[in-house]
């Protein structure tokens, strides 16, 4: 900076104390402070929650075995020894199938309604997409008074597996038409307009062209919304899912517990062996839903098609 | 021999379109628009499953009562329907889980987007992605067993918090809001295009102002989005404070230290119960989940509208 240049060899130096000063500036106490604070931010926030996971993982240590997954669940305390949240596991495993079964297909027929098909000019494709929008936001709690009063009382389904797999379907479904819609939105218009070139049909286009080429973010899509749907414990607990099922179901009007709700039932008993096995199904329940959101993440940077 | 005339008329009327009503297309689209309205009966049926028992209530409780009343004691001999203590906690939780995560969530997202090299980003975005997917109930678990006994150990003065307390369910809430706000915010962050940065830069701006004073103000819409979506989420969130937060909801709990039942958390306790249908019990959840509904239905409307706004501007 100080000396002022003469000649063109002295402009290669000067040039580079000038990007001194700058970076010179950049450190300044005020900049370093927040540069500093902004990272603290990230890692007290994402300290504390792997500190956290950890701490569960350490409290439920001792429970992870086989008996996890062999033994059922039961309210009495003698007998917690040989106790596992089998039932739940099933009930879990059981109620996800029917979702991905119910949800997966209504979520991506509606994503394809909606951008291949609506036209958004319309007020009535803007209604069902606001709609959609909206539904993403409601509490998953509201979809459980949904499921208590029209699905399992007015339609006579009762406290079932069934009814749990449909409220959480309902529940997802945003989550695969936003995912689905996203994906299909990045393909090219060009792959579009040279299938139809080519004398193909809407449908043959669709079908042939688009979704193949969507595959990826639909899927990675609907790994999180089953995912979400395996860790919802709130709508299970208004339909009625908080008691010890000590069986495993064993078809669609079955009675059932599920994991997250196990879990919560293991913590409002108040003896510590209770807060040990729960804290074990906890780890079960993080490695399935964990895993399952890996895999999502991975699919959609590993096999996304950037055009 | 008629329906051949009247394909040829057809086919003769738009050649182009009679390959789009071949039976399999039209089929397809009836099916799609079918799967469309699932979303629609669903939003139906939550209002239909909303209503019919809110007027059962409100036909024995009084509006004015359930707006104005400090009390909420359903399952007492001296009933009373005031929503107040429940609203009152919900908010208190709220603003605690607000005043961690939205400092936490900005920060991790302004250091992410503007300082984080591009390598790191890379690693810690999925990760973000990935803690956003904890199980509620995870939360409520490590509130009550790890956080709490902690909090009250450190406690400096004698009338420490209670075993549930809402402090302790707004801070586990507000761990757990953290990668949304910071996802998201990052998101809109991104979004800003380099042109700007490059030209605060011009102006020998320095890298503190150019992210408090550029980027932030130019992703103001999409933090605020943000911000409402994690309000939305602490607001309808139901494991937490029902674990962690504690039943009191016969007088309005403004001591956040006390533990007090939050609206969603009135609905789990009593529907974990056996409550006889047609009851005012059993209506008095579905009175106090139509408001919830609504408020959440408001702050829904506000988000969307800001999302909107700041994909108009950058894209």
């Amino acid at each position: 900076m100080s000396t002022p240049p003469t000649t063109t060899t002295e402009t290669r130096p000067d040039s580079s104390a000038s990007g001194n000063a700058l970076t010179q500036r950049r450190s300044r106490p005020g900049e370093v402070a927040f540069r500093l604070a902004m990272q603290a931010c990230l890692l007290i926030a994402f300290g504390v929650l792997a500190a956290l996971l950890t701490w569960v993982l350490v409290k439920g240590w001792n429970r992870l075995d086989s008996r996890l997954w062999t033994e059922m669940p039961t309210g009495l305390v003698s007998r917690l020894d040989g106790a596992g949240v089998q039932s739940a596991l099933v009930g879990t495993l059981w109620i996800i199938s029917l979702v991905a079964l119910i949800c997966l297909p209504i979520g991506i027929l509606s994503a394809i309604y909606l951008e291949e098909y609506a036209d958004n000019t319309r007020w009535y494709n803007r209604l069902l997409e606001l709609n959609i929008q909206n539904l993403a936001g409601v509490p998953s709690i509201i979809f459980g008074i949904l499921g208590l009063g029209i699905i399992a009382r007015a339609l006579g389904l009762g406290f079932t597996v069934i009814t749990a797999a449909i409220v959480l379907s309902l529940l997802v479904l945003p989550v695969v038409i936003i995912a689905t819609r996203e994906a299909i939105r990045a393909v090219p218009q060009s792959i579009r307009h040279a299938s139809y070139a080519l004398g193909a049909t809407k449908w043959q286009t669709v079908s042939r062209q688009v979704l193949p080429s969507a595959v990826p973010g639909i899927a990675t899509g609907s790994i999180l919304a089953l995912s979400r749907a395996i860790g919802e414990a709130a709508p299970l607990i208004v339909l009625g899912a908080v008691t010890f099922i000590t069986f495993n179901p064993d078809g669609l009007d079955s009675g059932y517990t599920a994991l997250p709700i196990q879990i919560y039932t293991f913590i409002t008993r108040s003896q510590s062996e209770y807060t040990e096995l729960a804290a074990g199904a906890i780890v079960l329940l993080l490695a399935i839903v964990l895993a399952m959101n890996s895999i999502a993440i991975f699919v959609r940077n590993r096999f996304e098609k950037r055009w | 021999m008629s329906t051949s005339t009247s394909n040829a008329g057809s086919a003769a009327g738009s050649a182009l379109r009679g390959g789009r009503r071949r039976p399999v297309d039209s089929t397809v689209k009836v099916l799609l628009v079918a799967a469309a309205l699932v979303s629609v009966a669903t939003t139906i049926g939550i209002v239909i499953a909303l209503v019919q028992p809110t007027i059962g209530f409100f036909q024995q409780v009084s509006i004015v009562e359930f707006v104005t009343g400090t009390s909420w004691t359903p399952t007492f001999a001296q009933k009373a329907y005031g929503v107040l203590p429940l609203v009152a906690a919900t908010l208190t939780v709220t603003g605690v889980a607000l005043t961690i995560a939205v400092p936490l969530g900005l920060g991790s997202a302004i250091y992410l987007s503007e300082y984080a090299n591009p390598r790191t980003r890379k690693v810690l975005k999925p990760i973000i992605e990935l803690l956003a997917g904890v199980p509620t109930v995870v939360y409520g678990f490590v509130a009550l067993f790890a956080l709490n006994p902690l909090l009250q150990k450190w406690w400096p003065t004698d009338n420490g918090p209670a075993f549930q307390n809402l402090l302790i369910a707004g801070i586990a809430m507000g761990i757990m809001i953290v990668p949304t706000i910071a996802s998201i915010s990052e998101d809109s962050m991104a979004a800003v295009p380099r042109s700007l940065r490059e030209g605060a830069y011009a102006l020998a701006s320095t890298k503190m102002q150019v992210s408090t004073r550029v980027v932030v103000p130019a992703a103001m819409s999409g933090i605020v989005a943000a911000v409402v979506l994690g309000i939305s989420r602490a607001v309808g969130e139901t494991m937490i404070v029902t674990i962690a937060g504690g039943l009191t909801s016969d007088r309005i709990v403004l001591n956040p230290l006390e533990g007090a039942a939050t609206m969603t958390a009135f609905i789990a306790n009593i529907s974990s119960g056996d409550i006889p249908v047609g009851s005012l019990d059993y209506d008095s959840v579905f009175a106090v989940g139509a408001l919830l509904f609504l408020i959440t239905f408001a702050l829904n409307a506000v988000s969307i509208r800001m999302v909107r706004r700041f994909r108009e501007v950058y894209e």
